[in-house]
């Protein structure tokens, strides 16, 4: 309790410095749980809030996306892999598992690898890995494409829903309805593209940014380091997260990934398309696009329009705002993107919800 | 799901290597990771790939957050 009350009056002296209420997002699902799990939202002096964007990879893959990720693992020899977490995400009729018990091939894996490796072990299929995911996932994605490449693996395809942070934050600040001042930016997606990518944040917003580690520690003090920013009038990315994240990235990951992949528009479920913010495999990998390979024509619904979840990613929005939250969307029963996964923010005050 | 979970380097063989995530064995790729690693180094794992070498407190205090976690998922009945 005294390092509560420590905490709270340091925090609050710098909001008595900056003398106005302070709206902060954090852009990563793993700060999202550990923020409500560690109930910091409860050591926050008044004015000073904190907001759960786009940050997680799963809540943000589009309906369309994962009905023609179904309509391809129905095709004769298909079996459709990706990580577990996608696993429960609504479609226009039926989520990966629906369909699975249904009867199509889809199977949840571990690693990229483990989705080739079983290419490899049944060469009479085609195995189609659906790549989800920010910059901490698409650059292992795109070793995997590469070592296909290299072992002559020819019935190994991916069907990439890969995003990028930095235009996602682009539109958020672009967007009038959304009023946000700084960002509490994510460790690990850090590591991989370092500071460059999030300057114009900086130098075009004016808008501070700190990369941010997992901890109740590092979040505090990441807050702390936004405070005195904005308390100076300063607006920099800055590290907190020092002994993980280099100010370069991880140059090894970026060179893979930007060799395997391009930049391409991409569509946001709750937020709808954003220019440059997704990745498609290059012309030269294009044999392993999914998209390409396959027959992905499909007719998909509209996001239910009761659902907020566009709002809620946007920050515009509280989770309990919404109509929907905790009775005709829960956990158990996903109405929306952001219900859907653990890292979402309706999940989120779902599960904790003293909010 | 963009964490990564730091894991001890048993042994290395070309570009993989077998490690030790919190008591369990797996091999992960070393591909991504831009600089080398040995036996005894400590690295961030993601969905069986090391995306950066850390030291060992950094290792340590991450693993101690994780297994809080966990005990206290396991006692909220997940």
């Amino acid at each position: 309790m005294k390092k509560a009350d420590a905490i709270r009056g340091y925090l609050e002296r710098i909001m008595q410095k900056i003398g106005r209420p302070v709206r902060l997002m954090e852009v990563c699902g793993t700060h999202t749980v550990s923020i409500f799990r560690h109930g910091i939202r409860s050591l926050l002096p008044e004015g000073l809030e904190l907001l759960s964007g786009p940050g997680c990879p799963v809540c943000v893959t589009s309906i369309e996306d994962i009905d023609r990720a179904i309509k391809i693992s129905e095709q004769s020899g298909a079996i459709l892999t990706t990580f577990g977490d996608m696993m429960r995400v609504p479609g226009s009729y039926r989520s990966f598992y629906e369909a699975r018990a249904e009867g199509a091939d889809i199977r949840f894996v571990y690693s990229p690898s483990d989705a080739l490796r079983l290419a490899k072990k049944t060469p009479e299929r085609k195995v189609v890995f659906f790549g989800a995911g920010f910059e901490t996932t698409s650059p292992l994605v795109a070793s995997v494409i590469k070592v296909a490449l290299e072992e002559g693996i020819k019935n190994f395809y991916v069907y990439s829903v890969h995003k990028l942070v930095p235009p996602a934050l682009r539109a958020l600040l672009q967007d009038k309805e959304v009023r946000v001042d700084g960002f509490i930016l994510p460790g690990h997606v850090s590591t991989i593209i370092g500071i460059r990518p999030y300057e114009f944040l900086a130098s075009e917003f004016n808008r501070p940014g700190v990369i941010t580690g997992f901890s109740p520690d590092e979040i505090i003090e990441g807050v702390g380091m936004l405070l005195r920013q904005i308390a100076s009038g300063r607006a920099e990315i800055e590290i907190q997260y020092k002994k993980v994240v280099r100010p370069e990235g991880n140059p090894q990951a970026l060179k893979i990934l930007y060799e395997v992949f391009s930049e391409a528009d991409s569509y946001w479920r709750g937020i709808g398309n954003i220019p440059l913010s997704g990745l498609e495999p290059s012309e030269r990998y294009s044999f392993v696009d999914a998209k390409r390979v396959f027959d992905i024509s499909v007719q998909s619904k509209p996001e239910p329009k009761a659902c907020s979840c566009g709002e809620v990613l946007r920050g515009v929005k509280k989770p309990t705002d919404c109509p929907l939250f905790g009775k005709a969307c829960t956990p158990e029963r996903p109405v929306g993107a952001c219900m859907v996964s653990t890292e979402g923010s309706c999940s989120a005050y779902y599960r904790y919800g003293r909010y | 799901m963009c964490l990564a979970i730091p894991s001890k380097i048993i042994n290395v063989n070309g570009y993989n290597a077998l490690v030790d995530v919190m008591g369990a064995r797996r091999e992960v790729s070393l591909m991504l990771l831009p600089e080398e690693a040995k036996e005894g180094d400590y690295v961030l794992v993601h969905a069986g790939f090391a995306i950066q070498k850390v030291d060992e407190e950094t290792a340590q205090d991450s693993l101690n957050l994780l297994r809080e976690i966990a005990e206290k998922l396991e006692a909220e009945g997940y």
